[in-house]
């Protein structure tokens, strides 16, 4: 009788005790509790905005007041299409996206294979941190970092007239399109800047992906008679692609995003990001701006869909 | 199973992982140098020659000081805020299954996974057309979105190991909600919302891109550094700045890294 009695145990006193139970009854109570605030602080703050921002891509700007015009329209987006100027800016963030990621995955597949197979112990804790700290490290500073590196009296172009190789670089700078007057304001400048930012992001997925290929899958490959190159374009590699597509979402996305890179390291010639900026800013063209962001959002998502296709997303 | 750790890795891979390696950490280091060169007109390399000076005109520097000081506010503000909103996200994601959950963590991960322009151009004009002036807290509300997702990760991993056990056996032995929380979900999930906040910090610290459309006139620290690099006014200052920067980061993501070793390396073998 008395144990029984004391096993169940009287109901907790006190508005705290009678919260608990009402909580342990009910769970669904607890959870709407839990993800109202911050539902509600992503639904309205962000969600809002863009949505915001989405509704004013259909507004226009009179060009003569400089007023925008608060009625539907597809006016910009037709401005924004029919302009060859702006078509040329799109293809051009594009293209540079795309270089970029095929150089980050290109760098970073050494540095993601040898940690994934060969690093044990304090080497794989080394080449973790040596992967985190870079992606960590402050943004602009990298940056600026380059800019050293680039400028004209800088470290680059001592070290190719060290080696009297000068010649090398003024041929290189004298290409059409890469090259320029100096590699901080050509199109490899930015190329490379964005690169070193980015390269990290590629790293860590491909890293996680080669860490599933089971050996015994080479192994089985390399008795089977296959020569190493073959063993990687036939396994390592397909099974390797779903990481570098995740990686590639990032280095993708973030250089199509980017407006500061190109201007503090690159031709005068505009980016998407660029546009964007200077649209909202002094040209205070809100709803062109707001179409421009458009393009690499049906670009992500267009992106994003394929890469789900592939398998990308467990690779994640 | 791993491959037998005597294996021998193939010369030029070891030479590419190294070089890349190099290549992310040597212009971080070229950073270090140019802070004490005595070269004030140019990036002239190789430095002419070494001086401490620099430290002290920057020490010396009001702007420098207001700018940190409203940065480490911003993080500080945003930290908080984010660490509420990510935590119970977190707990509500990863405790229970309903409808719908696969999208809240879309919602989450969205801030971070658009372009930084995309995120700032969509809160200025939202400002615009509620008629909110710039302030500290457009910064923070811009700062705690983007920093919700650090944390949320961060936590949602901890919450997965902590057996949902231990919460129903100390509320079986007549706990209430708060002492549970209080003293055995909270010691199980410190040190991983301590290493999320730490990188919602430093997140926040380095932001500039959605900064500059909340900020408007104000100046954090990168946008101070923006300008220098758009406009260089001073710069052995900036040298100085820069590497303050890369060394207050540095302590973050370290003392972040030691937090979660453990658990992590878990997870990975786990895979």
């Amino acid at each position: 009788m008395s144990t029984a009695n004391a096993a169940i145990l009287p109901p907790r006193s006190g508005p705290s005790g009678a919260a608990s139970d009402a909580f342990w009854r009910h769970p669904t109570l607890l959870l709407f509790l839990l993800l109202t605030p911050p539902l509600l602080w992503l639904g309205i703050v962000y969600l809002g905005s863009l949505l915001a921002l989405l509704a004013q891509s259909f507004f226009s700007i009179d060009h003569f007041t400089g007023r925008i015009d608060y009625s539907f329209t597809l006016d910009t987006y037709r401005e924004l299409f029919t302009t060859p100027a702006n078509i040329d800016i799109i293809v051009r963030t594009v293209l540079m996206a795309a270089s970029v990621t095929i150089a980050s995955a290109i760098i970073a597949f050494p540095i993601a294979y040898y940690a994934a197979r060969y690093a044990r112990g304090k080497w794989k804790a080394l080449f973790y941190l040596g992967v985190m700290l870079p992606l960590w490290s402050s943004y602009l500073v990298k940056i600026y970092a380059w800019k050293l590196i680039l400028a004209q009296e800088g470290i680059l172009n001592w070290i190719f007239h060290k080696l009297h190789l000068y010649w090398l670089m003024d041929a290189y700078l004298s290409l059409p399109v890469i090259g320029g007057h100096s590699l901080s304001i050509s199109y490899t400048g930015t190329f490379l800047v964005f690169v070193y930012i980015w390269l990290p992001y590629m790293i860590l997925p491909l890293q996680a992906s080669l860490e599933r290929v089971p050996d015994n899958l080479l192994e089985a490959s390399s008795d089977l008679g296959a020569k190493p190159s073959e063993t990687f374009w036939n396994v390592i590699f397909p099974l390797a692609l779903p990481g570098a597509i995740a990686g590639s979402i990032f280095t993708f996305s973030l250089t199509l995003g980017d407006y500061i890179v190109p201007g503090v390291i690159g031709s005068s010639r505009y980016f998407i990001g660029q546009v964007v900026y200077a649209q909202q800013g002094t040209a205070g063209n809100i709803p062109l701006a707001a179409a421009f962001t458009i393009v690499p959002m049906v670009i992500m998502g267009f992106y994003l869909w394929m890469a789900k296709r592939m398998g990308a997303f467990d690779a994640l | 199973m791993r491959s037998d750790p005597n294996t021998r890795s193939p010369l030029t891979l070891k030479i590419a992982a190294a070089a890349g390696l190099l290549f992310m950490h040597l212009p971080i280091l070229l950073i270090f140098v140019y802070a004490f060169t005595t070269e004030e007109k140019s990036y002239q390399w190789p430095p002419p020659g070494f001086t401490l000076r620099w430290l002290e005109v920057t020490w010396n520097r009001a702007d420098v000081w207001q700018a940190l000081w409203l940065s480490v506010r911003v993080a500080a503000v945003s930290t908080a805020g984010a660490l509420v909103l990510g935590t119970l996200c977190a707990a509500a994601v990863s405790r229970s299954k309903f409808f719908g959950r696969e999208s809240i963590s879309l919602l989450v991960i969205l801030p971070i996974a658009l372009p930084g322009i995309i995120t700032g151009i969509a809160l200025r004009s939202a400002f615009n057309l509620a008629d909110i002036p710039f302030s500290f807290w457009t910064i923070v509300l811009g700062h705690a979105t983007f920093c919700i997702v650090v944390v949320y990760n961060n936590a949602v991993a901890r919450f997965r190991r902590t057996s949902g056990n231990l919460i129903e056996a100390s509320m079986d032995l007549g706990a209430n909600g708060f002492q549970t929380l209080r003293y055995v979900l909270m010691p199980n999930i410190a040190t991983a919302l301590l290493a999320g906040g730490m990188l919602a910090f430093a997140l926040s610290f380095d932001e500039v891109i959605v900064t500059t459309f909340t900020a408007g006139q104000q100046a954090t620290l990168p946008i101070w550094m923006l300008e220098e690099l758009v406009r260089p006014r001073q710069r052995p200052v900036t040298n100085v700045v820069a590497m303050v920067v890369v060394l207050v980061t540095f302590l973050p993501i370290l003392a972040a890294y030691y937090l979660t070793k453990g658990g992590d390396n878990l997870a990975a073998r786990e895979k």
